[in-house]
């Protein structure tokens, strides 16, 4: 399986190029490809494929271990299936000649790729980069090209969110990983770790759970996600992204489900998001917010299933995800058609849809049916199942079946208000509503098609559901459409007719909903947060960045000689037997950088200074030479070239002599020179107790010395040690110089392009909004 | 029509060799100075390169190598300006600095498809008639992905303040030049 997500990431980097060549083509290529995989997949688990592994680092015993097994092909079957439809759907959604067509396919794919990664790893350091891999396509998706400010605004939300989510995640697992001594996620479920460690550990990945799957009070992102394209909206919901969460809830729950740090907070917030969720939904009036608010509800709804670690919930609970992947995909497909081709998807201003378009509302009603929780569709036998395994005389099964319950008859009735709104009406509007078309008709067919199997031969659905389920114990309970007269079925039957009430009602209700208080509006308290992390950077940093460059190296300075004089003075010393020299050249030299050091200070302008600091500077490089060690000098002169020649280009910005000393305070002048004195002294020292420990070379030292022409190929033992035996090294250091070299450019050149967007051009006034929304 | 000028024009300089004496801008210019260095540079990169193929036996190596191949820019920019050092560099600073570290994390990466660890490496020697033997190491490539990111990192120091602060320059200069025309015509 590791091919499967290793093609996915190189279709996602060759797709710009086809989408740059053959435009809508390149999604159609994205959507064989993740159809590929998903038969790939299916393949390998009936031939009883398990486990692969990949080690990248062995030293460091890092590998990345993929497993498949009947959660992670369910998953895979919504991931990539869905995945599929939904590439294929695009292909007609994205105008003819669309601008960012390459982009969107590009990420969808490596979405894909990405939410493959996640359910297939099997040790928690992958499965945490796929999850923040996730993250990130998100908030490219979203944010599109950049050129819309609320777009901006909402991928920046999505991103925050769910990398602080993450964050804590990744803390909890490597807590989790380190109580029980593997990073192995199949291991970890088998032995879990016990004690307060534990505890620590599950409520940060709670944490990551909450945000990622859309929980209160982290849930806004997600409604605010709906700035980006219908098919990024169907993928984000019915798929991806917010699935992760869920299905980390799964995955962990064999392990933790008996504790209550584990499934209180997660019953409790399941239960009260699935309601509020359900609420919010109910007062919507554009399509895919009402859908939105319907997921948050709904992954409430399957949190609280997969939480509580009994079979029969926990089959409900990978039914009901394969349930809600099919329908709300559907959905959000059919308001994407609406969308582009009736132009607007407010349900006030929509009528007649229906029968102009019969055969994508017959769909749509299929798919709604099943998120109603209608027979003979698959969502129905779910909630079946979801009721049966909350139906007990126990307290804790009546509360929580009082809140699914709740959440049920708002989802009826906001799948009502769906439904008439998008579709009823007597349609008397104009005739300039354009027609689906046969892709985007098929696209929203195939899943509402696949929800109708499922329902009807609910077998198919329990061969995985059931076996994941296995887990928690003996198969008691199975997947039918028709159990005789039981209390589940009396429950739905209430569920409905409530549901439908309600609907009646829905004015009545959304006057009710509008007193919310705006306490519990979590979209301000996001706000907040952020204006108080700026408030506190902002703080931090005008008291710790004062922009004095004495201040900066005065500090420096005396950090440099306060904590290792600590070590030195109580270290133990033994005799320094400094040698005066190797060599009669070094003296010459020597006497040239004290000569260049002593003037330095006298210097009245500041190129004079610079040319004395950088005459140091050569004589170091020449004792370098004299002593043996070619390559450190030529390294040394050549720096000492590059900071002469960048210390002129910024000596040209100042005045060239230096401002005259007498107005400071004598103090702080002193002060100065002391700190300065100290510092050379110290520096000095120190060199010397350095080299005069060391009396031979060290075994590492020797060792690189031995190995170098066989290992590495080379003769030059520090060339070797920097491009082979230490080449992480190297490679960090390089990658820091990348990241210094683009900071110092964009500071050099910030200043130029601030001014410019200052200047009343053509484009000012495009420049003047930007800032606003800067600022706002 | 089209064909015949470009036949005839084919030996038309595509470039100006040295720039014409009419620059725009205020940088007092040295001829000595630009041709000695128009002279000098290809040579410079050559020895840039001699430093990073020789890395591996004598002083030398991709780091050292990079700062040449800059210093070697370095010496256009300060000979004639940031026109001097467009015209010796094309390719924009950013995406050199990239394409260093990419093919330092893609030899990093390499072993991995051949089963070995992370940063594996190899050589191997060959005997060339009539050349002698021929030796490649595969840090070489590593190597070339630093020499490639010092040569960005130089060229980008030179665009960001060098030039960058340049164009500030001419840019209040031309904000003097405006007002004081703004003034006479009070």
């Amino acid at each position: 399986m590791l091919i499967a997500i290793a093609a996915l990431v190189a279709t996602a980097a060759v797709l710009p190029a086809v989408a740059r060549r053959w435009g809508r083509a390149a999604f159609a290529v994205g959507s064989v490809v993740v159809l590929a995989t998903l038969g790939l997949a299916l393949v390998r688990y009936t031939a009883g494929y398990r486990t692969e592994s990949l080690a990248w680092a062995p030293v460091a015993g890092l590998e990345f271990t993929v497993r498949l097994d009947a959660l992670a092909l369910l998953m895979t079957v919504l991931v990539s299936g869905i995945g599929a439809v939904v590439l294929a759907y695009f292909t007609r959604y994205a105008s003819r000649g669309e601008e960012g067509i390459g982009r969107d396919a590009a990420v969808l794919v490596l979405f894909a790729g990405a939410m493959l990664g996640l359910v297939l790893a099997d040790d928690v350091l992958s499965l945490y980069l796929f999850w923040e891999l996730t993250s990130i396509c998100s908030f490219l998706l979203v944010g599109g090209n950049g050129l819309k400010g609320e777009a901006r605004r909402a991928a920046k939300q999505a991103l925050l969110v769910t990398i602080l989510g993450g964050l804590a995640m990744l803390l909890g697992l490597i807590l989790l990983g380190t109580a029980a001594g593997t990073f192995r996620v199949s291991e970890l479920v088998a032995s879990p770790p016990g004690g307060g460690v534990a505890v620590a550990g599950i409520v940060l990945v709670l944490v990551g759970v909450f945000t990622k799957s859309a929980q209160l009070p982290f849930h806004p992102w997600l409604p605010a996600a709906m700035v980006a394209p219908t098919p990024v909206s169907a993928y984000l919901h019915a798929a991806a992204m917010v699935k992760a969460g869920v299905y980390l809830v799964a995955r962990l729950a064999p392990a933790f489900a008996e504790r209550p740090v584990w499934w209180v907070p997660l019953v409790v917030i399941g239960l009260a998001t699935m309601v509020l969720g359900g609420w919010r939904a109910l007062r919507q009036h554009d399509l895919k917010l009402l859908l939105a608010f319907g997921t948050v509800s709904q992954l409430g709804f399957l949190l609280v299933l997969l939480a509580v670690g009994t079979y029969t919930a926990a089959l409900a609970g990978a039914a009901l995800l394969l349930a809600h992947g099919l329908f709300k995909s559907a959905l959000f497909l059919t308001a994407g058609v609406i969308d582009t081709r009736a132009g607007t998807r407010d349900v006030r201003e929509l009528s007649g849809l229906g029968r102009r378009w019969p055969l994508l509302a017959a769909c749509a009603t299929l798919a709604a049916a099943s998120m109603a929780g209608l027979p003979p569709l698959v969502g129905f036998v779910a909630k079946e199942a979801a009721f049966k395994a909350f139906t007990h005389a126990d307290p804790r099964s009546a509360l929580v079946l009082v809140g699914v319950l709740a959440g049920s008859v708002l989802t009826v009735a906001y799948t009502l208000r769906f439904l008439i709104g998008a579709f009823g009406g007597r349609g008397a509007e104009p005739g300039e509503v354009g027609r689906p078309g046969v892709v985007l008709t098929t696209a929203v067919a195939v899943p509402v098609a696949a929800s109708v199997v499922l329902g009807v031969a609910p077998g198919v659905a329990e061969l995985l559901a059931g076996d994941y389920a296995g887990v928690f114990g003996a198969a008691t309970y199975h997947l039918e459409l028709w159990h005789g007269f039981t209390p589940p079925l009396l429950e739905s039957a209430i569920v409905l007719a409530a549901g439908y009430l309600l609907y009646r009602r829905t004015a009545a209700a959304t006057r009710a909903g509008a007193a919310l208080p705006g306490v519990l509006d979590a979209q301000r308290g996001y706000r907040a947060a952020v204006v108080g992390l700026e408030a506190l950077a902002r703080g931090v940093t005008s008291r710790l960045q004062t922009g004095s460059l004495p201040a900066y190296v005065g500090i420096i300075l005396v950090t440099v000689i306060g904590v290792p004089a600590v070590g030195l003075l109580t270290g133990p010393i033994e005799q320094l037997s400094p040698r005066a020299w190797n060599s009669a050249l070094q003296l010459p030299l020597t006497v040239l950088a004290l000569a260049a050091a002593a003037t330095v200070p006298f210097a009245r302008r500041r190129l004079t200074a610079v040319l004395l600091t950088g005459l140091v500077g050569y004589a170091i490089g020449g004792v370098f030479l004299v002593v043996g060690a070619p390559d450190l000098a030529l390294a040394q002169v050549l720096v000492e070239t590059l900071t002469l020649v960048v210390f002129v280009f910024v000596l040209r910005r100042f005045p060239p002599a230096f401002r005259r000393v007498e107005r400071e305070s004598p103090l702080r002048h002193r002060t100065r020179l002391v700190v300065a004195c100290a510092g050379g002294a110290f520096v000095a020292l120190l060199t010397l107790v350095f080299s005069s420990l060391r009396e031979r070379p060290s075994e590492a030292g020797a060792a690189y010395v031995a190995s170098a022409k066989d290992e590495a190929g080379a003769t030059n033992v520090v060339n070797a040690i920097i491009v082979d035996f230490r080449a992480l090294d190297t490679l960090g250091e390089i990658t820091v110089l990348l990241v210094a070299a683009t900071g110092a450019a964009s500071l050099g050149l910030a200043a130029r392009s601030a001014r410019r967007r200052a200047l009343p051009t053509a484009d000012g006034d495009r420049g003047q909004r930007e800032d606003e929304e800067v600022t706002a | 029509m089209t064909e015949r000028q470009d036949w005839e024009q084919w030996d038309l300089p595509t470039e100006a060799w040295l720039r014409s004496e009419r620059g725009s801008e205020g940088w007092p210019r040295s001829l000595q100075l630009e041709v000695t260095v128009r002279v000098l540079f290809p040579t410079v990169l050559v020895f840039s390169v001699y430093l990073l193929l020789a890395g591996h036996h004598a002083p030398g190596g991709g780091f050292s190598g990079g700062l040449v191949a800059g210093l070697a820019f370095v010496l256009r920019y300060v000979a004639g300006g940031s026109v001097e050092l467009a015209s010796a560099a094309r390719i924009k600073p950013p995406a050199v600095i990239g394409a260093g570290l990419s093919v330092a994390v893609l030899t990093a990466l390499v072993p991995v498809a051949f089963g070995h660890p992370v940063l594996a490496s190899t050589h191997w020697e060959w005997h060339v008639a009539g050349f002698g033997d021929v030796k490649l190491a595969t840090n070489l490539f590593f190597d070339i992905g630093v020499y490639l990111l010092i040569v960005g990192l130089v060229l980008d120091l030179l665009r960001s303040l060098g030039a960058g602060i340049e164009t500030r320059d001419l840019e209040r200069e031309q904000e003097r030049e405006r007002r004081r025309a703004e003034e006479e015509r009070r």
